[in-house]
């Protein structure tokens, strides 16, 4: 792929060497199979650059998705960027909605609509809000408010049982989330419904805006919470690709449903907000987002 | 989904039968052969002991949990299912309105919010299962379907409609049994009003049940003294019919409303809002700014907040009082 406008500045990306087939259902790798890990750098400096527009943007909790998403997108969930409604497609659905500049990136990566369209973000009459809504191809609801997501997931897990297919739902929680009473609610009833397929992933930075979650309004032992509500729990590292392929490929417990703690750090990546809470939501200017998209890149380059 | 051919034939409904079991009843018709539909209930127990043989597995009781179902109705119909959920209108249009609003109103979604107990219908079950706010919060809902079924009869071909609609709807029901409005009533079509009785001096416009009796009444109240009103019976708060309005008002210059709801934000507010261009007083009878924290039957609390045949009359003539003659 050529460079895209949206990443000036940055080198053009190293020649895509395909390692993995993009989802089981064999859709074509987008990008010409790019690997994972050059797709997640991409994805950071996507999102780098849209907390350089006008606006800003969250720039914390999307940061700690980006290995949840590309992991999903790029070797778990069946789906189609070609054809973003395909009937036999498996749902993802972003419930932390402010992580939705995480969510573009990722979608434009795999394959959902070009670079260029990123631009757009938060410029007058854009769709690209900061919180994602269905008229974005790819997003299938539209999020921000918390603790709507796993409901609605419950609603799609109900309509796969009824078709009898096999086909999967994951919810994309934050941690601060789990704060709404609403998502316990759906926790309960996706459990006494035993919706085996459907997989809930908590984005565990352990931050909010105030500050750590244990300060603001305690979740731990989050585990055991989920545990008593009747889940499979699994944990694995957030922004270990390997770790997380593993967890959400594992086959679906038909009795009961799965969540997925992952382990991240909020602003991964950028390592001056690593791990702070006021790296929610940043307005950066020129030079601090040539300044990160320099670093990214060279973190990328050296790991190779 | 073909809902239009459910039992749509209009038959005289038994006096005094609830719009609730009339709504139950054809759901439990059209769920085992409209494969598109799902049932949600909150355990509501309106559903206990309904055989849907061949619809079984698509009747699904996820509890009480009114903004999961909310949510869940939205993932359903983003799978292709037309959703019925089934709670009380105090729950759906105050406690799920965030849900309402997000996860189906701003998708568009075809879920049909059947909204049992509303108004006062609750009567003795007191005002936490009241529902005098839901017009007000449904209505102002970008893509939402506010309709109110003035009888039983009229609840079958109204569910209908707003099963085949495609689209978001709120189905505003009672708890109890209300009589049968006058049978030679027009078939009811969502979205248009019914005229009921045509006179010249003002207008009666009534929403739900009991108001619209009531209007009919007040009609003949009014009629003793010389007074002749239209009544029109709008079942569809959104979309309202404001060309209906306008065309029974002619050269008209007062029109009251009638409504189980508060006075603010409800069905007057929605004519008010709709005619305010206009050299139109809109007089609303509705509840007053007041909870109810009292027992009593559905028609008795009406009564006591003010809406009957006797207030409608005196309204009417107090405004044609005012505006300088009764008939013309």
């Amino acid at each position: 792929m050529s460079s895209p406008p949206l990443l000036r500045g940055t080198p053009p990306p190293a020649a895509p060497t395909a390692d993995r087939p993009v989802g089981p259902s064999g859709a074509e790798a987008p990008r010409g199979g790019a690997e994972l890990p050059e797709v997640i750098t991409r994805i950071r400096e996507h999102i780098v650059t849209m907390c350089a527009s006008a606006e800003g943007g969250h720039l914390g909790g999307s940061m700690s998705l980006v290995e949840i998403l590309a992991v999903l997108y790029f070797r778990v969930l069946r789906h189609d960027p070609r054809f973003p409604g395909q009937p036999d497609r498996d749902i993802l659905l972003l419930s932390k909605g402010h992580g939705g500049i995480g969510l573009f990136a990722a979608l434009c990566e795999a394959g959902y609509f070009p670079a260029e369209e990123l631009q757009a973000y938060a410029r007058p009459g854009s769709h690209f809000t900061a919180h994602p809504h269905p008229g974005i191809p790819g997003v299938e609801m539209p999020s921000g408010s918390l603790g709507h997501g796993l409901a609605v997931g419950v609603g799609h897990a109900l309509g796969h049982r009824l078709e009898g297919s096999e086909r999967r739902c994951f919810v994309v929680m934050g941690d601060g989330e789990l704060q709404e009473g609403s998502v316990w609610e759906a926790a309960s009833v996706a459990s006494a419904q035993r919706l085996g397929h459907l997989t809930a992933i908590v984005d565990r930075n352990g931050l909010q805006i105030s500050g750590p979650t244990e300060s603001v309004g305690a979740l731990e032992p989050l585990s055991d919470r989920w545990r008593a509500f009747g889940w499979r729990v699994l944990e694995a590292d957030g922004h270990d690709t390997e770790a997380l392929t593993d967890a959400l490929s594992l086959p679906p417990d038909p009795e009961r449903p799965t969540v997925l703690i992952a382990h991240t750090v909020k602003g991964k990546g950028v390592p001056q907000i690593e791990g702070q809470a006021r790296s929610h939501y940043a307005r950066l200017g020129r030079r601090q987002q040539l300044q990160l998209l320099k670093a990214l890149r060279a973190d990328a380059e050296a790991r190779r | 989904m073909t809902t239009a051919t459910a039992s749509t034939e209009r038959r005289a409904a038994p006096a005094e039968r609830s719009a609730r079991e009339v709504y139950r009843d054809t759901v439990a018709e059209l769920l085992p052969r409209e494969e598109r539909l799902v049932v949600l209930d909150s355990d509501t127990g309106l559903f206990g002991g309904v055989d849907f043989g061949d619809g079984t597995d698509r009747y699904l009781n996820l509890g009480i949990a009114e903004h999961t179902l909310m949510g869940a109705a939205a993932g359903l119909a983003r799978e292709g299912r037309i959703a019925v959920v089934n709670t009380m209108a105090a729950f759906a249009a105050s406690r799920a309105l965030e849900a309402v609003k997000l996860d189906i109103a701003l998708g568009e979604l075809p879920v049909v919010i059947a909204a049992t107990h509303s108004g006062v219908s609750a009567g003795h079950l007191g005002p936490t299962h009241h529902a005098l706010e839901d017009l007000a919060s449904m209505r102002v809902l970008p893509h939402m379907t506010v309709v109110v079924p003035g009888d039983p009869a009229q609840t079958t071909e109204l569910l209908c409609q707003a099963l085949a609609l495609g689209g978001p709807v709120y189905l505003r029901l009672g708890r109890g049994a209300t009589p049968a409005l006058p049978a030679d009533a027009e078939p009811p079509r969502l979205g248009k009003a019914q005229i009921l009785r045509r006179g010249g001096d003002i207008t009666l416009a009534a929403c739900g049940p009991y108001p619209v009796l009531a209007a009919l009444e007040a009609a003949e109240l009014l009629a003793a003294d010389g007074i002749s009103a239209n009544v029109l019976h709008l079942h569809t708060v959104k979309p309202l019919d404001t060309p209906a309005l306008l065309g029974a008002l002619g050269d008209q210059r007062h029109l009251i409303t009638v409504e189980e709801h508060w006075a603010a934000g409800g069905f007057g507010s929605a004519v008010a809002e709709e005619l305010g261009a206009l050299p139109v007083r809109v007089h609303r009878v509705a509840m007053p700014d007041a909870f109810v924290p009292v027992a009593g039957s559905q028609r008795q609390l009406l009564e006591q907040g003010g809406v009957s045949a006797q207030s409608i009359a005196a309204r009417a003539r107090r405004a044609l009082g005012n505006s300088g003659g009764g008939t013309r």
